[in-house]
């Protein structure tokens, strides 16, 4: 449907149609945030042996979020005097923006798909890369001590992990031959590539927790140490922004995992039945919970020792996971 | 041109990782510390001062409120003082309550310590198990005492308090218990890669420099110094037990969180062989007269808390006043060596360190 849409002319009706799509796509993605945050607090509640949210909502703390929002939404509005005013204002819009931006080429199922660019993978590297330009601004903007030291750190931790996180998918690249993410779930019907391309993975994966930010990687936020680093000045609906930018990072990081190495919407053999959004689904959650897990599970690695494993093991790594899938593609041709 | 400057950091004293109101005022260049300076005194209450208006007996209360972690070796350091100048006998079963009651203490205190330890060094989780596990302490010292933290429990001369029944069972219970837990501890946290890149060699001091600063407890034994006043100086009952004293080699982070956690272990030896021995029947407060006076003279006592060496110097006139009060705080002596320690470090190496050295601020405020 989204095919057709695309290569008609356009209109107003096809305007009004992606507008519609586009605000179902901003609420499924404003539920996910909501219902992620309650997981996060559940799953870790769990795991530390205590209930988590029960209160609101019933049992489960269904409505905990959605109350936060609320407190969040009546907070004053606090800017402090010395910050840079205008950039202290737009710093969570540029946090916040790419993080919807990058959501529009992943393909959730074959067919529901916003934007199938040739360069999908490409440009979903490309935006994510301006979040970290919000977070250095506002950690700026903000006149603190601390926040310059967290936006110093989040700069130099998007830096060290970008790169591992552009060449760990390389591999995936040369075996699909493609940088369309619809071309790359396709080239997976033989296998996914988590088996293809153990190596990639795990690099991808352990980059992919830096650039969310996540433990054992928040040293942005640090809160043991940086208090709240980058935010700390933010309050209300302005920091509601930044952790809202950072859970849809979290969607898409989830998604692209899904995608690139656990096949997308592709089912399990003998289990097609399925229909393929559930298998999304399936593959997503497990992404979601793990990156969970890890929360409740690691202590915060150092800033020296964050770069240094970032430069000297990762990369490394990945470029010799690029030149191993190169030869053994060439090898697997000849024979 | 690029122009750098060093950055004057004020961490605390309303700060996640301090332990409580103190602060450090820190100077950085980029995030190296050139600088640190400690700042104290927001917690300080004047104990020492207060103490000489009041009779021994009203003192305790206030040794609650130095080490908070602890309150059990600070209730004991008073009345061991007041009772060796007095020359009191202290009846056996108050020994032995008196014993379990600090050792309980030590394994409380050393889980916060090995809690908010993590919890600094970004792990939530371990903190969690920690006080869950002193959770089960506190109960316990709760139906001796009748308060969950600041006990005054003890008295000159025995403890207030007999144990209530089934009392003894419970602490006898939570061994295997607690065992149990340290080994999914160690499992959780000391194999963890990212947990040992933060902590070895972080902090590292010689022996000689703990000497010289005067530390104690864990942050000398880390050192590898074999001191421990329990072996050393046996006070109470502790030369009928059988347990090691804990020293390691490396003198950093990681060997202080070693020292803690097998200390721990040496505890529960410690309490295992005193619900063993623990007299079915007996008083639990000795002889004493109504109102408490010191002889003329003075004192000085000093006992192994959790931090460190605890002492207590009392010079009194024989009133029921103390005319002087003195303690010798370990948290306050082992936090010397922080600015020493600081310098050259980066802003999580802080954290590591003041998190290794463990204070508890009523203490180091007095």
């Amino acid at each position: 449907m989204v095919e057709d849409l695309l290569h008609s002319s356009a209109g107003w009706l096809n305007f009004g149609i992606f507008f519609l799509l586009a605000v179902v796509l901003l609420l499924v993605v404003l539920g996910f945030v909501t219902y992620a945050i309650l997981a996060e607090r559940k799953v870790m509640g769990y795991m530390q042996m205590r209930h988590g949210p029960n209160q609101v909502g019933g049992r489960w703390g269904l409505l905990q979020t959605v109350a936060d929002v609320l407190k969040l939404l009546l907070k004053e509005d606090v800017i402090p005097k010395l910050a840079d005013r205008p950039l202290f204002i737009i710093a969570p819009v540029i946090a916040f923006a790419p993080a919807f931006m990058v959501l529009a080429t992943i393909p959730f199922t074959d067919k529901f798909q916003f934007a199938d660019i040739g360069v999908g993978l490409l440009y979903y590297i490309a935006v994510s890369g301006i979040t970290t330009v919000g977070i250095v601004t506002g950690a700026w903007a903000s006149n603190n001590k601390y926040a310059l030291l967290g936006g110093m750190r989040a700069a130099a931790q998007m830096i060290s992990y970008e790169i591992p996180l552009i060449m760990s998918v390389v591999g995936v690249v040369l075996l699909s031959g493609s940088l369309n993410l619809n071309d790359i779930v396709e080239a997976q019907k033989n296998g996914w590539f988590i088996v293809w391309q153990p190596i990639g993975f795990i690099v991808f994966f352990i980059a992919a927790v830096a650039e969310l930010n996540r433990v054992p990687f928040d040293l942005p936020e640090a809160e043991s140490e940086l208090i709240a680093g980058f935010h700390i000045e933010y309050s209300g609906f302005r920091w509601a922004f930044f952790m809202l930018a950072e859970y849809v990072y979290f969607f898409a990081m989830a998604a692209l995992i899904t995608v690139l190495f656990l096949g997308g919407w592709l089912p399990l053999p003998f289990l097609g039945f399925i229909p393929g959004a559930v298998w999304f689904a399936l593959k997503f959650t497990a992404v979601v919970f793990i990156l969970l897990w890890f929360r409740s599970t690691f202590p915060r690695v150092r800033a020296d020792q964050l770069m240094e494993f970032g430069w000297k093991v990762l990369l490394p790594i990945a470029l010799a996971n690029i030149f191993l899938t190169a030869l053994i593609m060439e090898l697997v041709k000849l024979f | 041109m690029i122009r750098t400057e060093e950055m004057l950091l004020n961490v605390g004293p309303q700060h996640p990782s301090t332990h409580g109101v103190f602060r450090l005022v820190v100077k950085i260049d980029g995030e190296i510390i050139t600088e640190a300076k400690p700042v104290i005194g927001y917690l300080h209450r004047g104990t020492e001062k207060l103490a000489e208006n009041l009779q021994y007996t009203q003192i305790i209360p206030y040794t609650d409120r130095m080490d908070y972690l602890s309150a059990m070796t600070n209730n004991y350091v008073i009345c061991h003082a007041v009772e060796t100048m007095m020359g009191i006998e202290i009846p056996e079963r108050a020994e032995y309550l008196r014993v379990m009651a600090m050792e309980l203490g030590r394994v409380a205190s050393h889980l916060v310590s090995w809690g908010t330890f993590l919890l600094d060094l970004g792990a939530t989780s371990p903190f969690i198990f920690a006080f869950r596990e002193r959770e089960m302490i506190i109960n316990m010292l709760n139906e001796l005492s009748g308060a969950r933290l600041t006990f005054n429990y003890m008295r000159v001369g025995g403890v207030k308090w007999d144990a209530p029944e089934g009392w003894v069972e419970k602490v006898k219970e939570f061994i295997p218990y607690m065992r149990e837990q340290l080994v999914g501890y160690h499992q959780l946290v000391t194999g963890n890669e990212i947990f040992m890149n933060r902590v070895k060699g972080v902090g590292v001091y010689s022996k000689e420099d703990a000497i010289n600063y005067s530390l104690s407890g864990p942050t000398l034994r880390c050192t590898g110094v074999k001191w421990d006043l329990r072996k050393d100086e046996p006070y109470s009952i502790y030369d009928r037990f059988d347990f090691n004293v804990v020293t390691r080699e490396e003198g950093d982070a990681w060997a202080r969180y070693h020292v803690r956690l097998e200390e721990i272990e040496e505890s529960l030896k410690i309490l295992e062989q005193a619900v063993e021995q623990f007299p079915a029947e007996g008083e639990i407060l000795a002889k004493v007269p109504k109102i408490i006076k010191a002889p003329k003279g003075e004192a000085f006592v000093r006992i192994e808390s959790p931090r460190g060496e605890i002492g207590c110097y009392i010079a009194s006139d024989g009133k029921k006043e103390p005319y002087r009060l003195k303690f010798r705080r370990p948290s306050f002596y082992n936090l010397q060596i922080l600015p020493k320690l600081l310098k050259g470090e980066n802003m999580a190496n802080m954290i590591a360190i003041l998190g290794g050295i463990d204070i508890v601020l009523g203490e180091v405020d007095g």
